[in-house]
């Protein structure tokens, strides 16, 4: 026990004068991106468990598929299309579904959660901009989940068609017909495609929304995230007998699935006969609005981490 | 250059003054002990150094405005706030990993070392290590960090003495080499005596009290008086009396320790003793030292 003002300049060692590395701001972000999904295990784990529980549920139905593959036989092509598609699309949607909900949480709690913890303390000591830890919260709705949902919907489908294959070759049905119904790459990139502007682009200004007031709110964030909607909804009810404002935020909501794409009637955004009208998209004036407000939400975001304390 | 250079910093939170114009100048390569009492405004004055709170006034930390650079200032100051702020969820391997992966100054192989010498596993989750294993890896995170300037805001509150101990021997022994500065609050001020290079005392938002350690030692001095010479020790102005054990205790500034020799054993005061000389007089918060 030398705490001695002496034996402190013997013992001192010199600071090894070791060049600084350079710390890119793109490895700032992949960090900050790899520390999200560490804290926030959900965002990979509720999709993977809800695949997993569908498998289960699907390979025991398939001990069914070949009784149901003779059934089918001599339906139009439509009909036979949309019976051997069903589940393909049930697995999709439950991604798509799954996506939004876990969006939903992740945004409101993520800059609520480092100031409740007072992690926010540890964070801030790191020479990591407030742009880059809130652009890296964004990726995950944005960026992450889109194509996390995306990918394990596409191996879902796989993994069925592969059950289902082993079902039929049992039982002796030809399996060409279940092969030719089912593009998998096609229906994995027209999911990928509907996610990212359905479910990413479209509802931008609803999860950035989230994450400001998330960063603003010091307790029960959804209910200060929801509170002006139905303000908003309810003054202008009373006031016009209409609801706009509520059907607008709904429709940014759950995604707006007939402006990306154009399906003769009720088709799933995976079905291959969907066409997408990417550009007809992009020329939506709505979608640039939405852009616009989500860019103006993340900015205070940004400006609001500066000054935030733990709570 | 200053390290640290502020001049009439000011902050008020609502109607409540925390700093009321603070000047204050640490020169590179002290060790700086900032004593207050509670509410004094210690940690809002830290929390301006850092670049975590606005302010008003003039303030520089290595040349740079904290409050605007704060990202940029962070790759040559770290701190250690005086709640444990590492994330309960985070791993150890993934702590590390983390700040190799952000900070240009970390080395990580040094950390590990550090890391070497206690019994935290790599493998745990923060949430499971106890108070003083937090503080062990948090320290061991910080001293691998080559910073400029470390800020350490009541970092051994809670922990007991050996841990306590630890902790500052460490950081002397394996960090501190005179090119750093660094600055640390804290009520466990007598075993900071030997440590420490400057000290300052701050009081109701000002700093009321500054000075080396060395003027601390050739300047001050305590003496224990017995009551027959009292009145002879009271004509050389000491700055403060207290009684311990039906004798009186008196502290002198400037004062010739030959002259002071002859009313009984001449001591340095404690830094807690001297607070209380200092400040206790004008405030209620004796309890703080």
């Amino acid at each position: 026990m030398n705490t001695q003002s002496n034996t402190i300049r013997d013992s001192a060692m010199p600071a090894a004068p070791a060049a600084p590395a350079v710390i890119s701001p793109w490895q700032s972000f992949y960090w900050s991106v790899r520390r999200e999904l560490w804290e926030n295990r959900s965002v990979y784990l509720a999709p993977l468990g809800v695949a997993a529980v569908f498998l289960v549920g699907f390979a025991i139905s398939s001990f069914r598929l070949p009784a149901k593959m003779r059934g089918l036989t001599g339906l139009d092509p439509m009909h036979y299309h949309d019976a051997i598609a069903q589940p393909y699309d049930i697995a999709a949607g439950l991604m798509m579904l799954i996506g939004i909900v876990v969006s939903i949480f992740y945004c409101a709690d993520t800059l609520y959660g480092e100031r409740r913890d007072r992690s926010i303390l540890f964070w801030k000591s790191l020479p990591v901009s407030d742009l880059t830890v809130v652009l890296s919260k964004a990726s995950i709705p944005f960026v992450i989940l889109p194509l996390l949902v995306s990918a394990i919907a596409l191996a879902m489908q796989f993994i069925m068609l592969l059950m289902s294959s082993i079902a039929l070759l049992g039982s002796g049905v030809s399996i060409s017909g279940l092969w030719n119904q089912l593009p998998l790459f096609q229906m994995a990139l027209l999911m990928l495609y509907h996610v990212a502007t359905a479910h990413a682009l479209w509802p931008a200004p609803i999860y950035s929304w989230l994450i400001l007031v998330s960063g603003w709110a010091r307790r029960a964030v959804i209910l200060w995230a929801v509170l002006p909607i139905v303000a908003i909804a309810g003054l202008e009810a009373i006031a016009f007998r209409t609801w706009h404002f509520a059907a607008l935020v709904g429709r940014r909501f759950i995604g707006d699935a007939h402006s990306v794409a154009v399906s003769p009637g009720e088709m799933f955004p995976t079905n291959p006969m969907v066409h997408p009208t990417p550009f007809h998209f992009l020329l939506t004036p709505g979608l640039w609005g939405g852009l616009l407000l989500a860019v103006i939400f993340l900015g205070l975001a940004v400006r609001l981490r500066r000054y935030r304390a733990p709570i | 250059m200053a390290c640290i250079e502020a001049r009439g910093l000011k902050k008020a939170f609502g109607t409540t003054i925390a700093l009321e114009g603070v000047d204050l100048r640490v020169e590179e390569g002290r060790i700086l002990g900032l004593i207050g009492p509670n509410g004094a405004g210690k940690t809002t004055a830290l929390n301006a150094i850092l670049g975590l709170i606005p302010y008003e006034g003039q303030l520089k930390v290595l040349g740079r405005d904290p409050w605007q650079e704060r990202d940029r200032l962070m790759r040559d100051v770290s701190f250690i706030a005086d709640v444990a702020v590492l994330p309960r969820w985070m791993r150890v391997s993934q702590a590390l990993d983390y700040v190799a992966g952000v900070h240009p100054r970390f080395d990580r192989a040094k950390a590990e070392g550090f890391l070497a010498r206690t019994t935290i596993k790599h493998s745990s989750k923060i949430a499971e290590l106890s108070k003083g294993m937090v503080t062990q890896l948090h320290l061991a995170l910080v001293m691998a960090i080559d910073a400029r300037l470390l800020v350490l805001d009541e970092p051994t509150l809670g922990l007991d003495i050996l841990f306590r101990k630890q902790f500052y021997d460490s950081l002397l022994n394996d960090y501190y080499d005179r090119s750093r500065t660094i600055v640390v609050t804290t009520h466990q001020i007598d075993e900071l005596q030997d440590v420490l290079t400057d000290l300052m005392f701050i009081d109701r938002g000002r700093i009321v009290f500054t000075c080396s350690m060395e003027d601390f030692e050739s300047r001050y001095a305590e003496v224990t008086v017995n009551p027959d010479r009292l009145a002879a020790a009271h004509a050389l102005k000491p700055i403060h009396e207290r009684q311990m054990l039906g004798r009186s205790v008196l502290i002198f500034d400037r004062t010739s320790r030959q002259d002071l020799a002859a009313f009984g054993e001449v001591r340095t005061p404690t830094i807690a003793d001297l607070f209380v000389a200092v400040v206790g007089g004008t405030t209620q918060a004796k309890g703080a030292a």
